[in-house]
């Protein structure tokens, strides 16, 4: 039986009519059409489908339809403005953040909730902030650097 | 305008860049087409049987579902590899768990799941065998019931799918040189070594969309597969076989893949093949997508191995003669598995001078899913085992690691195992030289021991030295004949076709810099083709580090071809602006209709390989290297952790520094995976722990700084001298950490990979392992801190 449910989606009010324990993910991409979250491995192990859900980072495929009503939600889509990069996706693309790009929009949203914490992170807080996201292909070394560059444009 | 700085060496932003950073990439689950219904896999939840009978739950409508089974093939029940025993589906026998036996295909995805579990498969159960071992026996005992393969018409026998026996010289003359090498030696040094099976685990699991036309008389017409892969020629020779179709009535396309190394390979002729057929018998397209669980358990993952040296070596470390003895684990169908034993083959005996060396290998069948393509195919395995054994010699012998290696490395103008004659610049002996520099290796060597003696962390610092040959094997390259067009658009901008796939590596960012650098253009002016068969030519598979030197050469030459037809006919100056070039392109074609450039592989020089006595120039060329790991071995929680990693490598011109470092840390990052964390469990041919909760890939919190070193010695076989990396990254971490393992704590590991449980195991009991390490347990290396255990 579906329930209606409400949200804001990076700024648009939306309205969905879905089963209330439908995941959040396929809300995003079959109900919103929003497939820049990414399914890696429906578990919450990989961390490629992360959005952030009242400001905090979440997997998307953890949470069900309603948990996130009335809530404020922000996706990979959300990030930038106008399509104009946001410094995060700017660093990513300029410092060899992203190879494959199908762990990148959960990495960039774990990264913006990184730095609204720390806006100046060491090393050991980047590992940690980023743990819980999966990459394959660039061993990491890569993100780090671009995580850094991006805090240091953000917040000279 | 004409470039003052060379575009080849820059690191221009990722071609496809944006797109992903936006989210905006169209990967194949975020594809749909009109009318599209989904598809599922019904499979053999044994090892080995007779499938018995099928029956349906009663209470599912089954009018609603599509089926598919073997007998609804149009043409061959074939996934065709190199021979034709791999099943598309089961008929009436299984080989393997999760072998696949029908089809299914609704409109609304979540009723497939049920109707999965409500197909009810009845099996007479065979005896299976689950190891390279129990494969041996049942051949030394002709054991019938458990031989699994027959055999081939290519090679292949009883459960065995290939062997190779490869002489360094001429056979007798070779054996007969290694028994005066034994007889002569001062140390004969044996051991065994053993690797597990490693999961791909690209992030984005496999998937596809397949299209079907029929003609008026309801036969299949045309079909049409885009999905994730590495090689879209590999599907349409599938899909031909598939549906008795000629070449051009198959169409693939890759989309936008997240992620391969060497998962894609091979694998998409089955999903591709699966969801074709699923379209055929539906009338819709159909996408099939597995799940993570069903990703891990039913597709390839890097074939497990065993490797045993025996080396004849004089007093003052010179290797007078080696035997090695490969053998790996193919599971139930040969796919890739002969070609992955070559490259075992020919990388065994690594950089070093043999005067007689005998390699012999297998690839033996079980009844695992076959094993498939993993970034380094073949030569991950037998370079842990050499560049173990060589740790072992130096051991053995009274010499440090490092002056056993410098006695024996190879260097110009000398001829590896395989007699090649290396005639372009080696300097194994600079490049360890200077990753020992780099990685600050003999102070920390000496502090190390020192500080070991107080500590229950063990530190220790090791290394390995490798190549890699870039590009298929032996005449491989000349028998893939690849073929490269570029075209020169209506508005002057040129246009790049390859069957060459984009996965994350560069492949899109690199060819158009090659191009840019050639046509003297700005590299934003340069587009690549979407791989779609109907439109690129085959310039062969994205795999064996091929696509930046033999592709990259094609390009290459084809932009040059283009050059010189705008010069001779256009009047086009030796040194020209992105306007001269547009204005004469674009008068060019207002006399032609078109500009084109197509150009075959010819090798850079005479290329000669014998593929019977596996003698001559085994790869066009190699990047070598040396990788030093530093290691902690905590003798409280047995947990071993990569601390700090050198990598250092001469792939001759680095084409795009970023993306080359992201090659070089991304390798390594998984050879540390498969060295310390990545296990497959295994129970009767089934991956117990198909998820991403239990096998365990590093995270960002768990890898060392990884510094990467390149020197840059341009090679004639690549575009601007550039050779093959994709590959060699993976290559060397595993046995550098293992060497590191036995400097921290004096113990030698000879398996991976090596997790706490093992390390635990070995420290808390004297007794010897089950293979693999013949060191005596030495507490008085371990100092005053020996854990309570043993104490």
């Amino acid at each position: 039986m579906n329930t209606p449910i409400q949200f804001t989606v990076n700024g648009n009010r939306q309205s969905v009519d879905v089963p209330p324990m439908k995941r959040l993910l396929d809300v995003l991409r079959e109900d919103l059409h929003l497939t820049g979250t990414k399914e890696g491995c429906g578990e919450g192990e990989c961390g490629a489908c992360a959005v952030l859900l009242n400001g905090e980072l979440v997997n998307s495929c953890l949470v069900p339809a309603l948990q996130a009503h009335g809530s404020r939600l922000c996706t990979i889509e959300g990030v930038s403005t106008e399509g104009q990069l946001h410094p995060i996706q700017q660093c990513f693309l300029e410092r060899g953040g992203a190879q494959c790009g199908i762990c990148t929009p959960g990495m960039i949203l774990a990264t913006h909730h990184l730095l609204d914490k720390y806006p100046n992170p060491t090393l050991e807080q980047i590992q940690e902030g980023l743990a819980g996201n999966l990459c394959r292909c660039t061993g990491y070394m890569r993100i780090f650097e671009s995580v850094q560059q991006a805090a240091n444009t953000i917040s000279p | 305008m004409s470039q003052s700085k060379p575009i080849l060496g820059a690191s221009p932003l990722r071609k496809e860049g944006r797109a992903k950073v936006l989210g905006a990439a169209k990967y194949i689950d975020d594809q749909s087409l009109p009318g599209m219904w989904h598809g599922a896999t019904v499979r053999s939840s044994i090892a080995r049987g007779i499938i018995c009978s099928i029956t349906f739950a009663p209470e599912i409508d089954w009018e609603q579902f599509a089926i598919v089974r073997a007998s609804d093939i149009p043409g061959e029940n074939t996934i065709v590899h190199l021979t034709k025993d791999h099943p598309c589906l089961a008929e009436s026998q299984v080989n393997h768990p999760e072998e696949p036996i029908l089809l299914l295909a609704h409109p609304d995805k979540t009723a497939l799941l049920a109707a999965v579990r409500g197909v009810r498969i009845e099996y007479d159960e065979l005896p299976g065998v689950f190891t390279i071992e129990e494969s041996e026996a049942a051949v030394e005992n002709n054991d019938a019931e458990r031989i699994i393969w027959p055999g081939s018409d290519a090679g292949g026998t009883a459960n065995c799918f290939k062997q190779y026996l490869m002489y360094s010289g001429e056979a007798n003359e070779t054996e007969d040189g290694l028994a005066a090498a034994f007889e002569a030696a001062d140390f004969i040094v044996e051991e065994e070594y053993h690797t597990g099976a490693q999961e791909q685990l690209y992030i984005e699991n496999n998937g596809v969309i397949a299209e079907c036309n029929k003609d008026a008389l309801g036969n299949v017409s045309d079909v049409c597969v885009r999905g994730s892969m590495q090689c879209p020629y590999y599907v349409v020779h599938a899909l031909t076989l598939i549906f008795n179709l000629p070449e051009e009535k198959c169409r693939v396309i890759q989309v936008e893949t997240g992620g391969a190394f060497g998962g894609k390979e091979d694998f998409p002729s089955v999903i591709g093949s699966h969801a074709a057929l699923l379209a055929m018998k539906c009338g819709h397209p159909v996408k099939i997508t597995y799940d993570r669980a069903e990703d891990m358990a039913a597709t390839t993952k890097r074939h497990p191995s065993r490797t045993r040296h025996r080396t004849a070596v004089s007093k003052d470390g010179k290797l007078l003669g080696g035997t090695i003895d490969v053998a790996i684990d193919g599971g139930a169908y040969a796919t890739l598995s002969p070609v992955v034993l070559s490259r075992a083959t020919i990388h065994s005996p690594g950089p070093y001078k043999w005067p007689h060396i005998r390699v012999r290998a297998k690839a033996m069948a079980t009844n695992i899913p076959p094993h498939g393509a993993f970034r380094g195919f073949g030569a991950p395995q037998s370079l842990f085992a050499l560049e173990r054994h060589m740790d072992k010699i130096a051991k053995t012998i009274g010499l440090t690691p490092e002056e056993l290696r410098r006695r024996n490395f190879l260097g110009t103008g000398d001829r590896t195992a395989t007699g090649q004659l290396l005639n372009e610049p080696v300097d194994m002996q600079h490049l360890l030289t200077r990753a020992l520099q780099e990685s600050e290796y003999h102070e920390k060597l000496a502090r190390f021991a020192e500080e070991n003696k107080h500590s229950t962390i063990k530190r220790g610092v090791g290394f390995a030295s490798f190549m890699h040959g870039a590009g298929f094997t032996g005449s491989g390259e000349r028998r893939l004949n690849s073929l490269v067009h570029l075209d020169v658009l209506e508005d002057g901008r040129p246009q790049i076709l390859v069957s060459s796939t984009e996965f994350g590596q560069g492949t899109n960012t690199i060819l158009c810099q090659v191009a840019a650098q050639t046509l003297q253009l700005p590299y934003e002016d340069i587009l690549i083709a979407q791989p779609d068969t109907s439109v690129v030519p085959n310039s062969g598979p994205t795999v064996a580090s091929r696509t930046a030197m033999i592709v990259g050469k094609l390009v290459e030459r084809a932009s040059h071809q283009i050059l010189a037809t705008l010069r001779e006919q256009e009047d086009l100056p030796e040194e020209h602006t992105r306007e001269q070039f547009i204005a004469a392109a674009q008068s060019y074609r207002a006399k032609h209709g078109s500009l084109r450039a197509s150009v075959r592989y010819e090798p850079a020089t005479k290329i000669y390989w014998d593929d019977e006595l596996y003698r001559g120039d085994a790869y066009p060329g190699y990047a070598w290297a040396v990788y030093v790991a530093e290691v902690a071995v905590d003798l409280n929680t047995y947990m071993a952790t990569v601390t700090r990693f050198d990598a250092l490598q001469e792939v001759g011109l680095v084409m795009h520094p970023v993306l080359a470092k992201g090659q070089i840390e991304g390798g390594v990052a998984q050879g540390i995976g498969y060295a310390l964390y990545e296990k497959c469990v295994w129970k009767e041919g089934r991956m117990m722990n198909n998820q991403m909760t239990n096998y365990i890939m590093p995270t960002s919190a768990d890898l060392p700084p990884i510094h990467v070193h390149f020197e840059e010695v341009p090679s004639i076989h690549g575009p601007g001298g550039a050779k093959g990396i994709g590959e060699l990254p993976m290559d060397g971490p595993a046995p550098a950490i293992l060497n590191a393992i036995e400097n921290a704590t004096g113990i030698a590991f000879n398996t991976i990979p090596l997790l706490p449980e093992d390390i635990f195991e070995r420290f808390t009991s004297f007794t010897e392992p089950a293979h693999g390490g013949s060191e005596d347990f030495d507490p008085t290396h371990l100092g005053e801190f020996l854990p309570e255990a043993v104490a």
